[in-house]
């Protein structure tokens, strides 16, 4: 049996009593693939905090080549050849893209930073990477795929020996990702030993050899991608085997609810047109950039569409702001939890009565026992983990805080939901949480839009599928007939 | 090089246009501002300008803010005086020494209560300010040091002239010179853009944000320091108001050219040219007959335009070009 060129064992790491890693073992083999999965708070990424240097594990064992080493930061992770590509991708925007390239070792001759030898170290790298993407531009003139490829050409430039990759594909699209594989593929020719974060099952056959699983903070499996199955996977995830993932409820398809007729809006969309009917949950699936949530945004009222019509019930609506489209009974989740969502400094309460708050409040001034009383409510309806409304949002669970966030929106009284990913970043337990409560939602007439772009969620929860792909829709599917080829050969411009 | 200099920083060339049109229009208005005498003040008077405004630079790209810079050249001015007064006959080596030495000590005490406690910038500087005030007035005793308290040597250094320009202005232009090659060049200079562009990606990086926040300080502290005994030397005078108020100047003298607010952004050619801008104005605004409150409103208005101009270069298009034109919809 070879030996692995990294390994970890017996990691724990604690912060402020709360355990993280109780025992992180992981090994890393000379040009292999592994793949690392686990739910939300499986501890993946304080591991790859750890094996980057950006964190010290309380105790524990590392060992680079079979040599115990000691990894106190970020700077010493790099002179050990440990690089990591990370989820979003984290370049300096206004520097150039060959300074960040070699943000870690910008060449030098007589202790002055080199530019000429650094631009042209840069343009070799990048000629076989994308020929596109000039070193001297500043980096925020590329796009989300260049930004990762900048990441990538950073690890080839310092020779790195471990490349550890944090779901590379979760911002990329269809292409995109094949020419990220296309890449790994080189790394493991070259021998290097390659980490590979993923939620996606599919990249994990597709590309690695080894697979490790982490729960709660714990190592529970390794082994050879081939000897294993995508159930055992996930039941080693879970730690349970999942039968029913998704908890699909038939409620009888109501009257048209929210109708949409040849919405268009500038270089974003066009001739967009659908009907959403109460009790239905409508499913709208592409690639990511396909102008999804352009369009859902433009219904909410969040930028004016320039043309087309959107009808509520049969009344046509001219909605200038959000806060009209709230009025008028349609709530939007955001996509980007943290930003757009919710308030992660503020209480749970504070957050649930924030798009209701002339409904609660007298003469100006919010009642606070009314504001416990909703809160109280929404914690207890939707089964929200906490000690209390006045907890901070930013101290729950990635699946908690998304049903917060819901719960705000259902404080508004919508006819209309639209769920933007509603199910990004949370963990299986969690995303089985958010699926019932929107048959609940459906059952009590709400229409819901669900925008998701993963096949197996659109395909196991909507009513009818709607595909979009380049700011056009292409296909309109029902339940029945949807099959993973057709919605994909719709989405993809194959 | 020059092309994608002026590309990639519209203030510098709007701002060297702007120069241009008000030399030339005061010129044509009042003569007598081209004066050699008249300029050769007028540079003077800029070049303390520059020196602060780079040494503030550091501090701004690294996120934070240095409000005691004009403080700290009141201190260190009258230390400097006192030590002048004292021993006349020490000479201007232990001068110069102790104005460095103890404008960086000021500014490391600054950047350590920002680096070790992590309390942000504007409060501690905000506190210092007060505090570096304060003890000028202390040591002083709240007595004026005059010009026939100091040596000819302590105050001439800065009057002495060099192809046609005095020692002070060329000491801002050396200056900056210096700090132009030390932010393109040195691994530090070039860290300081890092970590203020983005100081999770430095983390990773393994760049320690919060040292470099420190050396900026210092750096801004010692050529604050350095200011303190030009200011103190030009004007003949030191006193526990000295560049009082300063230090929105300087912090204004950035913000035209171009460094911006939020970090890892601007340079130095920028930084020159906002301190010329801001010079010109002080200086040739009295001479056209223009009121002092005057030159107060207009260099505000044109700090608020810059800083919008700059934010306004920095949002990029509102939409994403998604749609695909050419094909109609199946």
């Amino acid at each position: 049996m070879t030996e692995p060129a990294f390994s970890l064992s017996g990691i724990t790491k604690s912060f402020g009593g709360v355990r993280a890693l109780v025992r992180g073992e992981l090994e890393l083999f000379a040009g292999e693939v592994t793949a690392l999965v686990g739910e939300n708070g499986a501890g993946k990424s304080t591991l790859v905090k750890i094996m980057t240097g950006v964190y010290q594990a309380d105790s524990g064992a590392i060992r680079l080549n079979g040599q115990p080493v000691h990894i106190g930061s970020a700077a010493a992770a790099n002179r050990l050849g440990i690089s990591a590509i990370h989820q979003e991708p984290v370049v300096f925007d206004d520097l150039s893209v060959a300074e960040n390239i070699f943000i870690t070792a910008r060449p030098r001759r007589h202790g002055m930073v080199d530019w000429a030898q650094m631009y042209s170290r840069a343009a070799g790298i990048l000629a076989e990477l994308d020929p596109g993407i000039d070193p001297k531009m500043l980096a925020r003139e590329l796009g989300v795929a260049q930004k990762h490829l900048i990441q990538i050409a950073r690890a080839l430039s310092n020779e790195a020996r471990i490349v550890i990759m944090d779901e590379p594909t979760a911002a990329l699209s269809h292409r995109e990702v094949e020419e990220l594989f296309q890449i790994v593929q080189r790394l493991k020719r070259e021998g290097r030993a390659i980490l590979f974060i993923t939620h996606k099952f599919e990249e994990i056959f597709a590309l690695a050899e080894r697979y490790a699983v982490f729960r709660d903070g714990a190592a529970v499996g390794s082994g050879l991608v081939c000897e294993t199955d995508r159930s055992s996977l996930i039941s080693m995830m879970v730690g349970r085997t999942v039968d029913q993932v998704f908890p699909k409820q038939e409620v009888p398809i109501g009257a048209p609810l929210l109708q949409v007729e040849a919405l268009s809006r500038g270089e974003e969309f066009a001739d967009v047109s659908f009907t959403l009917n109460g009790g239905e949950i409508l499913g709208v699936y592409g690639l990511v950039g396909a102008g999804r949530s352009e369009v859902m945004q433009a219904i909410f009222g969040l930028h004016r569409p320039d043309s087309g019509r959107i009808a509520l019930r049969g009344e046509t609506l001219n909605i200038r702001s959000p806060g009209e489209a709230i009025a008028k009974g349609i709530a939007y989740l955001p996509e980007d939890r943290q930003s757009q969502g919710g308030i992660l400094s503020a209480s749970i309460g504070e957050n649930i009565v924030l798009p209701c708050l002339s409904g609660i409040s007298h003469r100006g001034f919010v009642n606070r026992r009314d504001e416990q009383a909703l809160a109280t409510r929404f914690i207890g309806e939707l089964q929200i983990k906490t000690s209390s409304a006045s907890q901070l949002l930013e101290e729950l669970s990635g699946g908690n805080q998304q049903k917060v966030i819901i719960a705000k929106w259902l404080a508004t009284n919508p006819q209309v939901m639209i769920m933007d990913e509603p199910t990004k970043g949370i963990d299986i337990g969690a995303k089985t949480a958010v699926y019932r409560l929107m048959g609940e939602l459906v059952a009590k007439g709400l229409g819901i839009i669900m925008v998701s772009s993963e096949l197996p969620e659109i395909m196991g929860m909507a009513d009818r599928i709607l595909v979009m792909r380049r700011g056009r829709l292409r296909a309109c599917f029902s339940r029945a007939d949807a099959t993973p080829e057709r919605i994909v050969a719709a989405a993809t411009d194959a | 090089m020059l092309k994608s200099l002026f590309l990639r920083a519209p203030a510098v060339t709007g701002l060297s246009l702007l120069i241009i049109a008000l030399l030339l229009s005061v010129s044509i208005a009042f003569p007598p501002f081209l004066d050699p005498v008249n300029l050769k003040s007028a540079f003077d008077d800029t070049a303390l300008l520059m020196m602060m405004a780079v040494g503030e630079m550091f501090v701004l790209l690294t996120r934070s803010v240095d409000l005691s810079v004009a403080a700290n050249a009141a201190l260190t001015g009258m230390v400097v005086a006192l030590f002048n007064a004292k021993y006349p006959g020490a000479g201007i080596l232990p001068v110069l020494l102790i104005s460095l030495v103890m404008g960086s000590a000021l500014g490391a005490f600054n950047g350590l209560l920002v680096w070790k406690l992590r309390i942000p910038s504007i409060v501690v500087t905000l506190g210092t300010l007060s505090v570096f005030r304060g003890l000028v007035y202390i040591i002083s005793g709240g007595a004026w040091v005059n010009s026939g308290q100091m040596s000819h040597a302590f105050l001439n250094l800065v009057r002495l002239p060099l192809l046609g320009i005095n020692l002070l202005s060329w000491a801002g232009v050396l200056v900056a010179i210096l700090a132009f090659l030390f932010l393109r060049y040195s691994l530090t200079g070039r860290n300081l853009y890092a970590v203020g562009n983005n100081p999770e990606a430095a983390a990773y990086a393994g760049i320690d944000a919060g040292r470099l926040q420190c050396v900026a300080f210092m750096l801004s502290g010692a050529i604050a320091g350095l200011s303190g005994y030009f200011w103190v030397a030009r004007f003949g005078v030191a006193y526990t108001d000295v560049a009082s108020g300063f230090e929105l100047q300087v912090i204004a003298a950035c913000v035209i050219g171009g460094v911006s607010i939020s970090g890892g952004a601007g340079g130095v050619v920028g930084v020159i040219l906002g301190a010329l801008f801001l010079g010109i104005i002080k200086n040739a605004l009295p001479v056209v007959g223009i009121s002092p409150f005057f030159q107060l409103f207009i260099s505000g208005m044109v700090i608020t335009v810059a800083v919008a101009l700059n934010s306004g270069t920095q949002r990029k298009t509102h939409g994403r070009h998604i749609l695909e034109s050419s094909k109609v919809t199946p």
